[in-house]
């Protein structure tokens, strides 16, 4: 099983708390197809993780485990405390304005205030009223993001929610997410296919290979972090070469 | 699929939002009126010289004479309340059944395995080719007339009702259970909603189809409402009163259209506001 190693950020007295999700031993099959074998995974009180890996190497596949989204993934998963979802894209359910969006099944005595809470922290404050389908790819992620982020959660998994973005938009959701956690501290699983987005954000690099997790990372560079940052260059041709791809031939 | 159709403009008909015809055809609005101004004018034209006997088709000065005189008599108002009684009667027990049956076979396997096959088979038949049976089990009053329409009504709202709730979006669905809502708030706050707008389209469908059915329920023995009068004047060679039964007809029947399209607009605002931006 992997062992898992504090991240720089993590306070003492969370980790004390013991993992908020442990994955032990997960198989899920479609068919002939075998796309997680036996999985082992420790996710701690406020880690910051990437799941990286090739297309079809499993990855969204264990984040809807992890979000009870599959019931039909055979082993052991425990997640203690409350589960979030940002995904791939926003959905948003278009006929709720943004504001009803953050609040949908949310239990809390005043759903209203957390909302506008919520909408403050992502800046979407003008658009609280807005319809979903009005709103620019950055800022239905941002909503996204703030309906997750309402819901005060232990974990928060988030399946590649920024492949979609332009480039500049991509840079400032990264700071906004960044600067979330920093705040909140949940746990976080990012799914996603790029080795910057992970080195820039992540506590620990994750890559997914045939089903099982085929290297692991630790990212000690202290945040905010630059992409030329040395440690963060090696660190980019190991896991380069851990998903098969060698450095010279992608840049 | 047909959630862009319904704000496309497909027809020219008085619409709310006068925007739309604007936009096709900016400042030439009035070219349209003359085509069918000139055809009305040589209609008339040949009825005064005779070319157009009176006993195939009345002069428009005459039917319009006679839409006035039949309104002062009453005998139109009567006609009209008769068959908008039928029609109103007929469309709320089909539509109860169509999104009724809908909502059973579109929210369980089980339901649509007991519906669907039932509704299908139902759906093939001609409907129009009940009455002679309509008219052995109900008799010549208003039950089949009223029947027909509910029939006729029910088919479109279950067909698009079905088609919608199982059209809804299953990223949504998922939405609802990483959120935490149970069965019964995914049904309230995203399958229904989400199956509305395809539902509307049926609603549109079948008040077409209501009318079409009470017109024909109405050739059937009639004994009040906008058939009976058209049938009667047939026995008269009132070629006047069949034209305006007629155009009332076709006046009802765009006025419960754009009704309709009115509730789309209201109900569906968060589809518009994108659409028009």
């Amino acid at each position: 099983m992997a062992t898992r190693v504090p991240g720089p950020l993590t306070r003492p007295s969370e980790a004390a708390t013991g993992p908020v999700a442990t994955v032990d031993g997960l198989t899920r099959r479609f068919g002939e197809r075998t796309v997680l074998d036996r999985l082992d995974l420790e996710i701690g009180r406020g880690e910051f993780i990437a799941l990286l890996g090739r297309s079809g190497s499993g990855k969204s596949t264990l984040l809807r485990a992890l979000a009870g989204l599959d019931s039909e993934a055979e082993g052991g998963l425990s997640v203690t405390g409350s589960v979030a979802v940002a995904f791939q894209e926003p959905r948003l359910v278009p006929w709720k304005r943004v504001h009803a969006n953050i609040t949908l099944g949310l239990a809390v005595p005043d759903p209203k205030e957390k909302a506008d809470a919520a909408l403050a922290e992502v800046g979407l404050t003008e658009r609280a009223g807005a319809w979903p389908l009005t709103l620019s790819g950055g800022e239905a992620q941002r909503a996204s993001l703030a309906r997750a982020l309402v819901r005060e959660p232990d974990l928060l998994l988030l399946d590649e929610p920024f492949s979609a973005l332009d480039a500049l938009t991509r840079i400032t959701i990264h700071q906004l997410v960044l600067q979330l956690w920093s705040v909140h501290r949940p746990a976080v699983l990012l799914v996603t296919h790029d080795v910057d987005e992970a080195l820039l954000l992540a506590d620990r690099v994750l890559v997914l290979d045939r089903g099982r997790i085929a290297h692991e990372s630790d990212v000690p560079a202290p945040r905010p972090r630059h992409r030329d940052h040395p440690d963060l260059t090696s660190l980019r041709t190991t896991l380069l070469a851990a998903l098969g791809v060698s450095p010279e031939g992608t840049t | 699929m047909s959630v862009l159709e319904l704000d496309t403009p497909v027809r020219a008909e008085p619409h709310p939002g006068a925007r739309i015809r604007r936009r096709r055809l900016p400042g030439k609005a009035w070219q349209r009126w003359i085509s069918p101004l000139v055809l009305v004018l040589a209609w008339q034209i040949a009825s005064t010289t005779g070319l157009l006997p009176t006993r195939l088709l009345a002069a428009p000065s005459t039917i319009a004479a006679t839409a006035v005189d039949l309104v002062q008599a009453g005998t139109l108002p009567t006609a009209i309340a008769v068959s908008l009684q039928r029609v109103l009667i007929g469309f709320t027990a089909g539509a109860i059944a169509g999104v009724g049956l809908a909502l059973v076979a579109g929210l369980s396997r089980k339901g649509e395995n007991a519906v669907d096959p039932i509704m299908q088979m139902l759906r093939a038949l001609p409907f129009f080719g009940l009455i002679p049976l309509f008219i052995l089990w109900f008799g010549i009053g208003e039950a089949p007339k009223v029947l027909l329409v509910a029939l006729a009504v029910s088919f479109p709202l279950y067909l698009n009702t079905f088609a919608g709730i199982r059209g809804v979006d299953g990223k949504l669905a998922e939405v609802a259970r990483t959120v935490g809502l149970g069965r019964t708030q995914l049904i309230r706050h995203i399958v229904l909603p989400g199956a509305l707008p395809q539902t509307l389209v049926g609603l549109r469908q079948s008040l077409g189809v209501a009318w079409l059915a009470l017109i024909v329920a109405e050739q059937v023995n009639a004994n009040a409402g906008l058939g009976y009068m058209i049938n009667d004047a047939r026995e008269f060679l009132r070629t006047d009163v069949i034209v305006v039964g007629l155009l009332v007809y076709s006046a009802l029947g765009l006025l419960t259209d754009a009704l309709v399209r009115l509730l789309e607009r209201r109900a569906l605002t968060w589809r518009r506001e994108f659409l028009a931006r």
